[in-house]
């Protein structure tokens, strides 16, 4: 299966193409095309997943690095296996690799392989590495190059794999009964399944230029879903911004990748570049202005803070949506960049050995001040979108700190719960068709059972209340790793402090949406309906996710939790099976280190969330505190208003960027369109015409018809003509031809 | 077979469609139905031929002139009639025969007005034959025979066939490239003068052969003066593309010309200036080049950027549509002036892609205005909900016109921003990477504006005036249309080789004079 992943996102691609092509017609309106894929695409991804433990169990015998690829070369010109929509229009393509030679260790004659080895003997002295499986044929040539198109299956494109088929499924499901009537059912499910084809591509790229397109593509996904209700205004908007907001990262990523491309000598496989990366054979100066670049990208993509402001603004779409694409799954596409071309950002940004870097802080800042906004939101959807600003904001940061394993453990479990929310406001609001939980609802712990309980596990694993849920496991770990990596071990302060802060607040806030949402009375529509619980296609998924919320978080055990020691089988399984440990990766030598459970930490972030939870519960079962503030105190309501006004920045994009470069900029460059550059045009031809006229009514007319009486006949015929053209500009543009033609020719002969 | 094609291949495409014109002017102009069987028949036998080219062409020698002829033509000044096709012509020669068929079936219930479809169809067929021709000729003068040709029956098309303004945008457009045309025939005599005679059956003469010129590739020749003869080319190119800030007639003509003619002026007529770079000016005055190349690099961003500014100024759709190709040859321009084969070849994909791409633009701006009356667009709207197949493909044909990936427009967007990281030839890096940034920006300014109209007219409702009117969904010849366009789209976004495969050789070797990359 590790060779044939290739299918993975072919099948989903083939099934946008069914569903678009016959949904309307089956009696499910394509939806059981879409589940039918997705579950074939889920058991292949756990067949992967199998595969790929025991590849690790069990490495293959030669320990040199990537020279174990397979890579298969493509003797017919049919485009198959890029997964994508190669299938839409070939229907032939599933053939295509099993006829394709496979060349096995033999077919690496290129330029990677010296480098390749190279660079295993000096990591594979030290451990045991388990090279990534790679599969590729060829996509394009250009300057004899040929560029390659390809599946690369490793620890962390296995985790992305069964994630995004997992969620992928339960939304699917959910959707069935969610959206069930909608006006565009079948497109709805088409577009999932295009969705989930384009991430699953993503994940598994083993090209850089791969990667650009992937993304990109789930971006257009994004687009097509905020935007499904796209005869009210709003959503079309919010739509657009999102795409846009993506796009002015994407300037990032174009530029990241060819930097990286021209630096790595001409490719863009990914494990090539980071392999050269980690080898110091790219200039740190380079790598920096790559990450860099990069970075940008990633705020966009992962809403990181000044680049989130599309992502709370997509909630406009339907909620499986979100909680599939703006939560769970596509959001995590920059986090994934950044773990996928760790060797670039390790390195360029000095991760290992410094205390602080642009990841870390745009990780930290965003993590806080997402978290922040949250408090002001009064529709679930928005708290949520928040929450998953701040959490994205979480795996940033622990990437900038060094912790790898700790964010992608983090996006791992994060899936899971933030899945579980989403899924779980949708159920609350399927029957009143409100997302305000200040307006609309109250009180729904009695009415929705299995989703308040589902929601109140969701909730403490995004809390972190400790031992029991996943975030407590994953938010420890990134949490550690801020307090001792970096140079000499001091960790990332800043990071650290921002951590433990928006660990609060998130408590707090989580807390006060519980209240509003399932304590005190029934508000406005909940209080007009007769509230029930959902079906089962609806609370199913729920109650898996719940199950999944707690227990994804026994995956990574530490190795020793307060004193007591993990049994060597339980503890770090997800360290030892996703971390990479070829040479691609980041190793001791570049400064790479793991960090340990650090009871201290485990201990203020559970004071962080007695404090914030608690705080909460006071200000709202209780009735205590100073309510009413912001309306007293100038700085409280100012801060207030900083806050839903969200840091301004809404306005400061929508008003005065884009709308200066609609409004103004555009009129003005059309102005000057019009009148400058058109308005020489048009005198040119106007002088040229008038010259004409003199040149006819005072040269010819008058010189050379008076003195030379005898070619007067001719001149007049040519007076004719010219006179005869109504709108004159031919003769007048033919002239300035003439003008010019001769001048350039005078000039040639002088010249030469 | 493949004797045959050796033989007369280049030649039957490119005169076949006169062969159709003229069978056409022997049929009464009340045949119309004959007419439009005719000029089907002709554009499809074209087409035909065009296939066996492609099927015989030697893709493994890509680099070299294949169908090859060189026959006496212009005794007195030693202009032959030299044609031939190599990997860069193959792909805008497959484009245009490809083009041109599928605009005929367009035009089958829809003929504008004055109706006439004798008249039309001709006007479309002799411009068959100029696009192929210069695409084809291998002689200076010969392409610019070809390249003059062309003007005619586009400047009939728009100035019989256009909207209200369509004798200024006509005449407009005649005479503005008419100039460029001037200075270029110019440069054409320099070259011929300034170059070395060859020998041709032992008596030395010049020559206006482009394979002999390619390979004397300006040696010898002082660079002033090698930079001046560029000029000409650049004004007589350049116009045709066309470039900033030479660009004003453009929207003029696509603006009123009727949609048959906007889709052949998108989709192939432009091509005619880019290819004129790769093809001539390029090889054959590769210092001139190499003076030009940061030149050609500023304003090509500066299009970019500028023709997405005047998108978003538009209040009308198909003028916007217009404006567009302006940033979008932008890309095109500033593949070719890196002087890289990584940037031609995206400047090649880059043609063709916006050809379909483009043109089917153009197409759906047409069958808007056909249902509709208008194209303002603050009239229009909810498209998706009256007319739901042709939003989609508004949609469809935005998201490619954006550079999508998966999609054609990619192609030609991306590897020519990339190749501006690196231009060759001692070109000024930081100059071409200051390049690169503002490309890459005006990506998200094509993003802007393609959306923005795509969420005024396909989105939301339709407008009172048109609420209850009946809009019809595609026709039969809608579907036959543009369904090709919108398979190539896909097909080549999947799987780009199809052509940077053809292209890559002949691109290299044509860069050859410049000395490496």
């Amino acid at each position: 299966m590790l060779t044939h992943a290739w299918l993975i996102p072919a099948i989903p691609a083939v099934a946008f193409v069914l569903i678009l092509a016959f949904g309307k017609k089956l009696p499910r309106g394509g939806s059981e095309i879409g589940i039918a894929s997705v579950s074939i695409c889920f058991v292949l991804a756990l067949a992967v997943a199998t595969g790929w433990i025991g590849r690790v169990n069990h490495p293959p015998a030669s320990e040199h690095g990537t020279d174990t690829q397979e890579v298969v070369t493509e003797h017919g010109t049919e485009p198959a296996a890029e997964g994508d929509h190669a299938t839409e229009t070939e229907p032939g393509t599933e053939d295509a690799p099993a006829t394709a030679e496979e060349h096995g260790a033999a077919a690496t004659a290129d330029d990677r392989l010296p480098v390749a080895s190279a660079a295993a003997e000096e990591a594979g002295e030290e451990h045991h590495s388990t090279p990534p499986v790679v599969r590729e044929m060829k996509w394009f040539q250009s300057n004899g190059i040929n560029f390659q198109v390809g599946t690369m299956i490793d620890g962390l494109s296995t985790v992305m794999l069964v994630v995004v088929t997992l969620i992928s499924l339960l939304v699917h499901v959910f959707s069935t009964d969610y959206v069930a009537g909608d006006r565009r059912y079948t497109h709805y499910f088409a577009f999932l399944s295009l969705f989930t084809a384009s991430m699953l591509f993503y994940v598994l790229s083993s090209s850089t230029l791969q990667m650009i397109v992937g993304w990109e593509l789930v971006g257009l996904c994004s687009f097509g879903l905020i935007g499904h209700w796209w005869e009210e205004k709003p959503n079309s908007d919010a739509a657009l911004k999102a795409f846009l907001v993506n796009r002015v990262g994407d300037i990032g990523l174009l530029c990241g990748m060819i930097i990286l491309f021209f630096a790595a000598g001409g490719t863009f496989s990914v494990v090539d570049i980071n392999t050269m990366a980690n080898h110091g054979e790219i200039r740190h100066f380079l790598l920096l202005m790559a990450s860099l670049s990069l970075i940008t990208a990633v705020m966009s993509k992962s809403g990181q803070f000044i680049l989130h402001t599309w992502l709370p603004d997509a909630m406009a779409g339907p909620t499986p949506v979100s909680a599939l694409i703006h939560a769970a799954t596509m959001v995590v596409a920059g986090i994934y960049m950044v773990a996928r071309l760790y060797g670039v950002f390790f390195n360029g940004l000095s991760i290992g050995t410094g205390n602080i870097n642009a990841l870390a802080v745009v990780g930290s800042v965003t993590l806080l001040f997402g978290a922040l906004l949250a408090f002001v939101q009064s529709d679930i959807k928005k708290v949520l979108a928040y929450s998953t600003v701040s959490q994205l904001g979480y795996m940033v940061m622990a990437l900038g700190v060094g912790a790898w394993t700790a964010a992608i453990f983090h996006l791992f479990t994060h899936a899971f719960f933030k899945a579980c929310l989403f899924l779980g406001s949708g159920s609350l609001a399927h029957h009143i068709h409100s997302f305000d939980f200040k307006k609309d609802m109250g009180g729904m712990r009695k009415t929705m059972p299995r989703t308040y309980v589902t929601f109140l596990i969701g909730t403490a694993a995004l809390m972190g209340v400790p031992i029991v849920t996943s975030g407590f496991w994953s938010k420890d770990e990134v949490l550690a790793g801020a307090s001792m990596l970096g140079g000499n071990g001091d960790g990332y302060t800043f990071a650290l402090v921002m951590g433990l802060l928006a660990a609060a607040c998130t408590c707090a806030y989580m807390t006060r949406l519980i209240w509003y949402v399932f304590f005190g009375e029934p508000r406005g529509k909940s209080a007009e309906h007769h509230l029930h619980e959902n079906g089962p296609r609806i609370v199913l998924p729920l109650m898996i996710l719940a199950f999944l919320a707690i227990t994804s978080g026994w995956t990574n055990l530490p190795a020793k939790v307060f004193g007591i020691s993990v049994p060597e089988n339980l503890a770090l399984r997800f360290e030892h099976f996703v971390e990479p440990t070829d040479t691609y990766f980041p190793t001791a030598a570049n400064g790479f280190h793991h960090p340990e459970f650090v009871p201290w930490i485990a201990m203020v972030s559970l004071v962080a969330i007695i404090v914030g939870a608690g705080g909460a519960y006071l200000w709202y079962w209780k009735g205590m505190g100073p309510h009413g503030i912001t309306e007293r105190n100038r700085f409280a309501r100012a801060g207030y208003k900083i806050l839903e006004n969200k840091y301004g920045l809404d306005i400061l994009y929508v008003d005065w960027i884009a709308g200066s470069f609609k409004g103004p900029i555009a009129k003005a460059a059309n102005w000057v369109n019009q009148n400058v550059l058109d308005g020489v045009v048009n005198a040119v031809g106007t002088t040229a015409r008038r010259s004409g006229e003199a040149v006819y009514r005072y040269i010819d007319q008058g010189v050379v018809d008076g003195a030379v009486n005898a070619s007067g006949a001719g001149a007049d015929g040519a007076g004719e003509i010219l006179r005869k053209a109504q709108t004159g500009k031919v003769q007048a543009y033919g002239a300035y031809l003439f003008v010019g033609a001769a001048l350039l020719a005078a000039i040639f002969v002088i010249a030469s | 077979m493949k004797d045959l094609l050796n033989g007369w291949g280049a030649t039957a495409v490119v005169f076949l469609p006169l062969v159709g014109a003229a069978v056409m002017l022997a049929i009464p102009k009340s045949e119309e139905t004959l007419h439009k069987v005719v000029a089907l028949t002709t554009s499809l036998v074209v087409f035909a031929v065009g296939v066996a080219l492609l099927v015989n062409f030697d893709y493994d020698h890509g680099a070299t002139l294949q169908f090859f002829q060189d026959k006496t033509w212009i005794e007195v000044i030693n202009s032959r009639y030299i044609v031939g096709i190599d990997g860069i012509s193959l792909p805008l020669i497959a484009l245009t025969v490809f083009v041109v068929p599928l605009v005929i079936v367009y035009s089958w219930d829809h003929f504008p007005e004055p109706h006439n479809p004798k008249a039309f169809l001709l006007l479309i067929l002799i411009l068959e034959t100029g696009m192929v021709g210069s695409f084809v000729a291998q002689d200076l003068l010969l392409f610019f025979v070809f390249f003059e040709f062309v003007l005619l029956p586009m400047y009939f098309m728009i100035g019989v066939y256009g909207g209200e303004n369509r004798k200024y945008a006509s005449l407009k457009f005649f005479l503005y490239t008419a100039f460029g045309s001037a200075l270029m025939i110019v440069a054409i005599l320099a070259t011929y003068f300034l170059s070395p005679e060859v020998v041709i059956d032992g008596v030395s003469r010049h020559t206006f052969s482009m394979v002999a010129l390619t390979e004397w590739g300006g040696a010898g020749l002082a660079k002033n003066t090698a930079i001046l003869i560029f000029g000409g080319f650049f004004m007589g190119f350049g116009i045709k593309v066309p470039m900033f800030p030479f660009h004003t007639w453009l929207p003029d003509a696509h603006t009123q010309a009727p949609t048959q003619g906007s889709v052949i002026l998108a989709a192939v007529l432009l091509k005619l200036g880019t290819y004129g770079f790769v093809r001539i000016a390029i090889p054959i005055l590769p210092e001139g080049a190499k003076w030009w190349a940061p030149i050609i690099g500023g304003l090509a961003v500066i299009g970019i950027i500028y023709g997405a500014l005047g998108c978003l100024a538009q209040t009308d759709m198909k003028r916007l549509i217009a404006f567009s190709s302006v940033a979008h040859m932008g890309y095109v321009m500033l593949g070719i002036a890196t002087l890289t084969p990584f940037g031609i070849n995206a400047a090649i994909f880059g043609m063709v892609a916006h050809g379909l791409i483009t043109g089917m633009l153009f197409f759906i701006a047409g069958s808007v205005k056909d249902r509709y009356h208008t194209l303002e667009i603050k009239r229009l709207g909810g498209l998706l909900l009256q007319a739901p197949r042709m939003g989609w493909l508004l949609g469809f044909s935005s998201m490619a016109s954006l550079g999508l990936p998966g999609l054609a427009g990619f192609w030609g967007e991306f590897p020519a921003i990339l190749s501006a990281y690196n231009p060759g030839a001692g070109l000024d890096e930081a100059l071409f990477r200051f390049y690169m940034v503002v490309a890459a920006i005006g990506t998200v300014f094509a993003a802007g504006y393609l959306l923005w109209l795509l969420q005024r007219v396909a989105f939301g409702t339709p407008t009172e005036e048109f609420e209850k009117a009946h809009i019809h969904d595609m026709h039969l010849t809608d579907y036959i249309a543009w369904a090709p366009m919108i398979v190539f789209i896909v097909v080549l976004g999947v799987y780009p080789n199809l052509i940077f495969k053809v292209t890559d050789s002949a691109v290299v070797h044509s860069l050859t004079a410049l000395g490496g990359s």
